[in-house]
C-alpha cells in the first residue's frame, strides 16, 4: 500500500503551565502527515515545528511505542486513546485520520489524576492502591517451593494471565463518567484471587486496595461499562464482578 | 589494576562458597544503613525490594511516573532456566556453556556457572509471586525454545513475558514501599554520582515534576539503570532509556566494559520513514515457527517491490531460506548476530523485500498447516480441508503470539496470518556496560551496578531470555548478598550527611551544565543531534565495522558533540516539567559514550560476537565468509577509564580465562 503522505490537520491541544495553573485548549496545523506515522510521531513533527518557531513544545508521557508500559495517555476526539480499539495512544496510527482531520487532544481528566502539565497527569494514585495489597507476601529468599509443585489448571492460569496483562495506563477512569478505578482495581485483585499463591491474603487484600481506592477520591462504579470498551489490553468486566464477589466474601466473614 | 574477586575453589562450588564466607550484616544493624538503587526495571525492582526485605533504608529512583513502567515492561519472548522440566537434557552445566559459547567466549566463566545456577530459583520466586507463566493443559509450566541452543528452556507468558515479571518485581516492591521500608521516587533522574572518601556516598537528581536538584545520601549506590542502545538514536529501546547514569559514574571512576558490544537483534519491524521515532522488536521466538526467506530470483524481488506480484505467489522452490541453506543444524534458531549479519548479507545483495531493500520474510504459512493438521487428527476431523486446517492453525500461533501479530497489524497494516512478516535488524541490546567484579562492585567503592547496566554475563553476544534471567539473578539473589559483605564495615558510620563540600561541588556542577543548556539558546534542536549521531552509529558502528569507518566516525561524533554544545536550543526554564531538558542532558552523555564506544570497537581488531570487524573473516573451508575471533589478542575485557576526554580513555584489560570450556570456534552449521 503506497503511502499517504500529504494529510493536513488542525490540532486542538490543552495545554496547562502546571498543577496550578489553569489551561485552555490551543490550535496548531500541522502538514504533510504520513499515514504511516504513528500519533505521537505526529506529535513529535508538531514539537519539532514548535521548537523550531522557538516556542515551547506539548508535554506528553511515552516511553515504550509499543503499547507495554502504560505510560502514554491521551484523550483524543472525546475518547481515552483515541478512536481505534485495543490501542494506545502511542499504536494508533495516523491512518485512522484523514486529511483536513481536526483533532482535539486533551489529558485524562479525573479528580485522583492532577494534570501535571499539558496532557501528562499524575497517576501516582495508583501506585497506592498497589503498595496496599497488590500482592503476595512472599520473600526472595531464594527458597521458594519448586515452581512446578503446585500444578495450576490452564484455564484458571489463563484468566490470571488476561487480568494480569493491565498496563496501568488509566484509560478506564479517564473514560467513565464517574472516573472510577474499578476496572484497574479489579484486574489486580482478580489475577491473584484465581491463583493458588493469592487466598491466604485474599480477603485481606481486596479490603486494604479498595479502601485505598476509595480514599483516592476515585469514583463509584454504576456498572456502565465504558472502561471495558475503551480499556486497550480487552480487560474484562467479568473482573469487575469477580471482585465483587471477592469483596462481599471479606466483608460478611 | 583489575581485580575480578573470582572466589577460588571448583567452578560449580565458588558461589556457595562464597556466600558462605563473606561477611553478613546483622538483621538488627541493616536498618541503619541506606542504600540507593537507580533504577525500578527487573534488576533494580529486584534489587531493591529483596535489599528492603533485608532489612536495609532503601531509596529507589525511576524516571518514569511509576516503577512499574521501567523499559523491562517490553520483553516480549521469554525467560530462561535450567529446570529441566522438559527432561531434554538440560542442566545448569549446559545453560552456562550455552550462554558461554553464545557470547563468543567474551565472558567470564565463573560469573555465568553462577547465573545459570540460580536461574532455577527465579522461576519458582516469580511463580510464589504469583506471576501466570504460561502452562501446558496438565497444569504444568510451558518451555519454548530461543535461538543458539538445542533445548526447550525459555519460560513465557505469551508475548509479554517482561511485563509479567516486572509486574510480579513492582508487587515485591509495592509491599516494600508499603511498608515504609522503600522510598519511591518517581519522576527523579540521577543526574551525577556524589563519591566522599573515595566511596560512592549518594547521588544528585533532578525532580522532573519541579525541576528542584536534590541531594540524597547512602551508604551504597546501585545502578539498575539499563542499556545504552538508543545512542544509535532508533532502537527497540524505549524512548527515555538512557546512558547518563552509568555514565556519571563513568566519569567519576567506574570503568566503563566492551561499550562496542551491542546486539542487533534480527527481527524487528523495518523503518518507514525520516520521522521515524523508534523500531519494534518482534519477539525471538516468532522464529520457533516463523521461518525466515527472500526470492531466489532477482525478478521476484523486482516483481514485489513494484507491486506486482505478492510474497504468498512464490512457489516453495522459489524462495530462499537462507538461514536453513547456511546452517542446517539449527537453521532459523541460529543466534542473533548471526541471523542478523545473514538478513544484512541478502540485502546487501539487492535482494531486500520492500522499498528501501531492508527487508525478508518471516513466514508463519508453514507452521499454521502443521499446527493445524496436528489440532485436526486430534480434534478426530476426517479430510479436513486446507481452509479449515488454516483456520485451526491460525488458532494455534494466535494463542502462543497473539499480542505480537496485533503489535505487528497495528503498525504496518498487514495481516501476518495472511501473509509473511517483513523483518529487519535492529539495534536491541548492549552487552558492555560498566565493568563490576564478581560481587558486581564497579571501581567505584560501594557503586554495583546491575542488569543491563553493567558488562557481566553475555560476552559478546546475549543468547534470546537470556537478559531478563541475569536483571533477576542480580537483583534478587546476588547482590542481595555481596552487598553485605561491602555494607557490614559501615554498621558504625551513621547517616550519611549531605551538607559535605562533596554534594555541594556534585550539586554546583549539575546545575551549571543545566543552565548552560537552558541559556545556550542554539538554533538546533536536541533531536536534530540525536539523529545525526544516529546515523554516524548505525553507518560506521553498526552491524558490520571496519578501520576506517570507525576512525571516521570518531572525528564525527567529536564534531556533532562541539556542534550539539555550541548550537542546541532547549526551550522553556529548569524549574519546571521539561521534557526537552531531560533529553538533552541525556544526549549530551550519548555524545561522549558515542565515541568511546567507537573507540572500543577500533581497538577490537577482530569479530566476535555482535562486534563484526570486516578485516576478520573466515577466508576458506566450511566457515568461509563467517566472523573470525583472534583469541589469543583479544581474549580480555577491556575495561575503559575516563580521562578527560572520550578518545583520551585508557583501556585496562582484564585477560578472560576458561579452565572449564574449551575455546572453539562457534558453528552453528
Ligand atoms: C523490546 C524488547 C524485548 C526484549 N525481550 C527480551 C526477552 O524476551 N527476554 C530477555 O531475556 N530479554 C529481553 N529484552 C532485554 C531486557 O528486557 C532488558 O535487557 C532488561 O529488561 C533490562 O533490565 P534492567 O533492569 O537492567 O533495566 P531497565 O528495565 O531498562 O530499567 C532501567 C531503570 O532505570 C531507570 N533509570 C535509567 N536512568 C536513570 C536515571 N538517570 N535516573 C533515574 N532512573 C533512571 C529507569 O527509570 C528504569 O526504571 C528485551 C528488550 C527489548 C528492548
Ligand atoms: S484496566 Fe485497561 S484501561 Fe484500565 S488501567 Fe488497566 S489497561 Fe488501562
Ligand atoms: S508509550 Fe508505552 S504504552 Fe504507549
Amino acid at each position: 500500500m503506497a503511502a499517504n503522505t500529504g494529510m493536513n490537520l488542525t490540532l486542538k491541544i490543552w495545554r496547562q503551565k502546571d498543577a496550578k495553573s489553569s489551561g485552555k485548549m490551543e490550535t496548531y496545523q500541522v502538514r504533510d502527515i504520513s499515514d504511516h506515522m504513528s500519533f505521537l510521531e505526529m506529535m513529535d513533527v508538531l514539537n519539532e515545528q514548535l521548537i523550531g518557531e522557538g516556542k515551547e513544545p506539548v508535554a506528553f508521557d511515552h516511553d515504550c511505542r509499543e503499547g507495554i508500559c502504560g505510560m502514554c495517555s491521551m484523550y483524543i476526539n472525546g475518547e481515552a486513546h483515541g478512536p481505534d480499539r485495543g490501542v494506545t495512544t502511542c499504536q494508533l496510527h495516523m491512518r485512522k485520520f484523514k486529511d483536513g482531520d481536526t483533532i482535539y487532544i486533551e489529558p485524562w481528566r479525573a479528580t485522583a489524576f492532577p494534570v501535571v502539565k499539558d496532557l501528562v497527569v499524575d497517576r501516582s494514585s495508583f501506585d497506592r492502591v498497589m503498595n496496599a495489597g497488590g500482592f503476595v507476601s512472599v520473600n526472595t529468599s531464594g527458597n521458594a517451593q519448586d515452581a512446578n509443585a503446585i500444578p495450576i489448571p490452564k484455564e484458571d492460569a489463563d484468566k490470571a494471565f488476561d487480568a494480569a496483562t493491565c498496563i496501568g495506563c488509566g484509560a478506564c477512569v479517564a473514560t467513565c463518567k464517574n472516573a472510577s478505578a474499578m476496572l484497574f482495581v479489579s484486574a489486580k485483585v482478580s489475577q491473584l484471587s484465581l491463583l493458588p499463591q493469592g487466598q491466604v491474603e485474599a480477603k485481606d487484600r481486596v479490603q486494604k486496595m479498595v479502601d485505598q481506592m476509595d480514599k483516592e477520591g476515585f469514583g463509584n462504579c454504576t456498572n456502565t461499562g465504558a472502561c471495558e470498551v475503551e480499556c486497550p489490553k480487552g480487560i474484562s468486566l467479568d473482573n469487575i464482578a469477580r471482585m465483587n464477589s471477592e469483596y462481599l466474601k471479606a466483608s460478611t466473614k | 589494576m583489575l581485580d575480578s574477586k573470582i572466589p577460588g575453589g571448583p567452578l560449580k562450588d565458588k558461589w556457595t562458597k562464597h556466600k558462605n564466607e563473606i561477611n553478613v550484616v546483622n538483621p538488627a544493624n541493616k536498618r541503619f544503613i541506606d542504600v540507593i538503587v537507580v533504577g525500578s526495571g527487573l534488576a533494580g525492582g529486584a534489587a531493591a525490594a529483596s535489599l528492603a526485605e533485608l532489612g536495609y533504608n532503601v531509596k529507589c529512583f525511576c524516571f518514569q511516573d511509576s516503577p512499574r513502567r521501567a523499559h523491562s515492561i517490553a520483553a516480549q519472548g521469554g525467560i530462561n532456566a535450567a529446570k529441566n522440566y522438559q527432561n531434554d537434557g538440560d542442566s545448569t552445566y549446559r545453560l552456562f556453556y550455552d550462554t558461554v559459547k553464545g557470547g563468543d567466549y567474551r565472558a567470564r566463566e565463573a560469573n555465568v556457572y553462577r547465573l545459570a545456577e540460580v536461574s532455577a530459583n527465579i522461576i519458582d520466586q516469580c511463580v510464589a509471586q504469583g506471576v501466570p507463566f504460561a502452562r501446558e493443559y496438565g497444569g504444568l509450566l510451558d518451555n519454548r525454545s530461543f535461538g543458539g541452543v538445542l533445548v526447550s528452556r525459555t519460560f513465557y507468558a505469551k508475548g509479554q513475558t517482561g511485563q509479567q515479571l516486572l509486574l510480579g518485581a513492582y508487587s515485591a516492591m509495592s509491599r516494600q514501599i508499603g511498608k515504609g521500608k522503600i522510598k519511591m521516587y518517581n519522576r527523579h533522574e540521577m543526574l551525577e554520582l556524589v563519591i566522599v572518601d573515595g566511596k560512592a556516598r549518594g547521588i544528585i537528581a533532578r525532580n522532573l515534576i519541579t525541576g528542584e536538584i536534590e541531594r540524597h545520601s547512602a551508604h551504597a549506590v546501585v545502578l539498575g539503570s539499563g542499556g545504552y542502545g538508543n545512542v544509535f538514536f532508533l532502537s527497540t529501546n524505549a524512548m527515555g532509556s538512557n546512558v547518563s547514569a552509568a555514565w556519571r559514574a563513568h566519569k567519576k571512576g567506574a570503568f566503563f566494559a566492551n561499550p562496542c558490544y551491542t546486539q542487533i537483534h534480527p527481527t524487528c519491524i523495518p523503518r518507514s520513514g525520516d520521522y521515524q521515532s523508534k523500531l519494534t522488536l518482534m519477539s525471538e521466538s516468532l522464529r520457533n515457527d516463523g521461518r525466515i526467506w527472500v526470492p531466489k530470483d532477482m525478478k521476484d524481488v523486482e516483481a514485489i517491490r513494484a507491486g506486482k506480484k505478492k510474497p504468498t505467489d512464490l512457489k516453495e522452490e522459489e524462495r530462499d531460506y537462507y538461514l536453513e541453506r547456511r546452517y542446517p543444524a539449527f537453521g532459523n534458531l541460529v543466534p542473533r548476530d548471526v541471523a542478523s549479519r545473514a538478513a544484512k548479507e541478502r540485502c546487501d545483495a539487492g535482494y531486500g523485500v520492500n522499498e528501501t531493500g531492508e527487508a525478508v520474510y518471516l513466514d508463519f504459512s508453514s507452521a499454521i498447516m502443521r499446527y493445524g493438521r496436528e489440532k485436526a487428527t486430534v480434534d478426530g476431523i476426517k479430510n479436513p480441508s486446507d481452509q479449515k486446517v488454516r483456520e485451526l492453525g491460525e488458532k494455534i500461533v494466535e494463542a502462543k503470539y497473539g499480542n505480537l501479530f496485533q503489535m505487528y497489524e497495528k503498525i504496518t497494516d498487514d495481516n501476518p496470518y495472511k501473509t509473511p512478516m517483513m523483518i529487519y535488524p535492529a539495534v536491541h541490546y548492549t552487552m558492555g556496560g560498566l565493568w563490576v567484579d564478581y560481587n558486581l562492585m564497579t571501581t567505584i567503592p560501594g557503586c554495583f551496578a546491575a542488569g543491563e547496566a553493567n558488562f557481566s554475563d553475555h560476552g559478546a553476544n546475549r543468547l534470546g531470555a537470556s537478559a531478563l534471567m541475569q536483571g533477576l539473578a542480580d537483583g534478587y539473589f546476588v547482590l542481595p548478598y555481596t552487598i553485605g559483605d561491602y555494607l557490614a564495615n559501615d554498621i558504625r558510620t551513621g547517616e550519611i550527611p549531605t551538607d559535605s563540600k562533596e554534594f555541594d561541588e556534585a550539586e554546583k556542577d549539575v546545575k551549571q551544565r543545566i543552565e548552560r543548556l537552558i541559556n545556550n539558546k542554539g538554533t538546533k534542536s536536541v533531536d536534530h543531534f540525536h539523529k545525526r549521531l544516529g546515523k554516524v552509529m548505525w553507518d560506521k558502528v553498526g552491524m558490520s565495522r571496519n578501520a576506517q569507518g570507525l576512525q571516521e566516525a570518531m572525528a564525527e561524533i567529536k564534531q556533532i558533540r562541539e556542534e550539539f554544545h555550541n548550537d542546541v536550543f532547549v526551550p522553556g526554564t529548569a524549574n519546571e516539567f521539561n521534557p526537552e531538558l531531560e533529553k538533552a542532558t541525556r544526549v549530551a552523555d550519548f555524545l561522549e559514550l558515542g565515541e568511546l564506544f567507537a573507540k572500543d570497537a577500533l581497538e577490537r581488531n577482530e569479530s566476535c560476537g555482535g562486534h563484526f570487524r570486516e578485516e576478520s573473516v573466515e577466508l576458506d573451508g566450511e566457515q568461509k565468509g563467517e566472523a573470525k575471533r583472534d583469541d589469543v589478542n583479544f581474549t580480555y575485557v577491556a575495561a575503559w577509564e575516563w580521562n578527560g576526554d572520550p578518545a583520551a580513555s585508557v583501556v585496562h584489560k582484564e585477560q578472560l580465562e576458561f579452565k572449564n570450556i574449551e575455546l572453539k570456534q562457534r558453528s552453528y552449521k
